[in-house]
């Protein structure tokens, strides 16, 4: 974190790393009743941390292999706060990316970009496409609606996800996506785009840069039509 | 009046001690820098925070009071999302391990997802890659002993024993730091087994696959003569989080 900090190409998100450390200062001045309040809030996640999964464990109505079990909570580009689950319904086309990233990612929104455009109209209403950060550090709601608007992908079709950096390597395992930071603004990840069907579940995956997405429209169509 | 606060306060964080329920003995590391097998760019040092990792791998008789106590981890209730079908094959029955398995035997056959509940249930975390490493790289005697040709021996000699899963905790040497079976008992899930850039599968058998993994080149394996270190990365690298077999088993660690 702190070497982000240092890292003054981008104005935006030091900005908002400043402003945290002045708020953490004003914190530690308040001294004890501060420990006093933070160790309720210990107690609290803690059993929250814990307990929270049951609840949605328990939720009968999802199947078993449904990323819809998934509890963590998201926010879109929107500053929306959501749960995967709100997105029931919909076919889901996902991918992980980074805004800043140079190399893979444009073209892995552009294989998405392009998928999108090749989806046969009577069915563009049932599917969801979502690309989700895998540097929510850098990528807020803010900097994902300007990369939104800059590649076109500003229409209710897509959604752009962050959430915390535990609830992303936790989606990424779900998906298989392997990612590392391997410098300030600077990922390696898997490049694998992610079908599921309306109610969860994994349809398919396509995986690699610039391949043929034939496939993969076949599927979404699949899963979607049924939703007609 | 700060004197009743100081009063609730540490009545708040017994409280807290207590529930987190540390009957599981954990090891104090120090803080420090290593260069990891895999993961630092350019072969720079990775930083490592000071942390407590608990000196023996997790126990069927462990992990039996946690599925008596969330069901829904039970060997029939787990959810397919979060572990394949071989998930606690080896336990008699849903709440007994039976009388194949030593109750003092590491847990094996859990997924990531598992692992990651079990620990965050009793107020730890899995340890990261790089904490899990830096505790391996010490023998008796050293925090870091891999240069020492005997202890990658012993290592390897680990790697061609069979069955050594289903040997007790602790029977293997006690580490510099304290902790026991880092090497000779079982393999480990760790936090972010998912950041490696390994291929596993025979078809895509190359160290870097440039066209799967984004930037992937940029991070290389530091020493490949590490061949010990090298095969836990390369066998991480195959697995994934709802994957369960009979040599993976896992322990926590927590913040300081």
């Amino acid at each position: 974190m702190l070497k982000t900090n240092s890292f003054g190409t981008l104005p935006k998100p030091n900005k908002m790393k400043l402003e945290l450390t002045q708020k953490q200062k004003e914190i530690l001045k308040k001294g004890l009743s501060c420990l006093f309040v933070l160790s309720i809030f210990a107690l609290f996640f803690a059993i929250q941390g814990c307990n929270k999964k049951e609840a949605v464990n328990k939720d009968k109505s999802v199947s078993d292999l449904s990323i819809y079990n998934l509890p963590s909570k998201w926010t879109n580009q929107n500053g929306q706060n959501i749960e995967m689950k709100d997105l029931r319904g919909k076919v889901l086309v996902m991918v992980m990316i980074y805004t800043s990233c140079k190399s893979a990612c444009p073209r892995l929104v552009a294989d998405m970009r392009n998928i999108e455009s090749r989806l046969p109209e009577n069915i563009k209403e049932h599917v969801k496409l979502v690309l989700v950060s895998i540097d929510p550090e850098t990528d807020t709601p803010k900097r994902l609606k300007e990369f939104a608007i800059a590649n076109k992908m500003d229409g209710n079709q897509w959604e752009f996800l962050r959430s915390t950096e535990e609830n992303t390597r936790e989606f990424a395992a779900v998906l298989a996506v392997n990612y590392k930071k391997i410098a300030p603004l600077e990922f390696s990840h898997s490049n694998i785009i992610s079908v599921f069907n309306a109610e969860g579940e994994l349809a398919y995956q396509q995986e690699g840069l610039g391949v043929n997405s034939d496939e993969t429209i076949k599927k979404i169509t699949e899963e979607a039509v049924k939703l007609n | 009046m700060s004197q009743l606060k100081k009063i609730i306060t540490f009545f708040l964080l017994l409280i807290n001690s207590v529930l987190f329920a540390q009957d599981v003995k954990m090891a104090s590391i120090n803080g420090g820098t290593f260069v990891p097998l895999y993961g630092a760019t350019a072969k720079k040092p990775v930083k490592v925070a000071p942390f407590n990792i608990d000196i023996y791998p997790v126990t069927n008789a462990q992990y039996l009071a946690f599925v008596k106590k969330y069901p829904e981890y039970s060997r029939s209730k787990m959810k397919g999302l979060y572990a394949d079908k071989s998930y606690l094959t080896q336990w008699e029955s849903d709440f007994s391990y039976g009388k194949n398995n030593l109750s003092n035997a590491p847990i094996t056959n859990v997924s990531w997802f598992a692992a990651k509940k079990y620990c965050e249930c009793e107020g730890k975390r899995l340890p990261t890659m790089d904490e899990w490493e830096y505790v391996a790289m010490a023998d008796e005697k050293r925090s870091d002993a891999r240069t020492k040709e005997e202890f990658n021996k012993y290592i390897l000699s680990w790697y061609e024993k069979p069955k050594t899963y289903a040997n007790p905790v602790g029977q293997t040497f006690k580490n510099y730091w304290g902790v026991y079976d880092m090497h000779g008992l079982v393999w480990e899930w760790t936090a972010d087994f998912n950041s490696i850039f390994l291929s596993g599968e025979s078809r895509k058998d190359k160290d870097t696959d440039k066209n799967l993994f984004c930037g992937s080149g940029s991070v290389n394996a530091t020493d490949l003569m590490n061949y010990a270190a090298f095969m836990r990365y390369a066998f991480r690298g195959s697995l994934k989080a709802s994957y369960t077999t009979k040599n993976l088993g896992f322990r926590c660690a927590k913040d300081k």
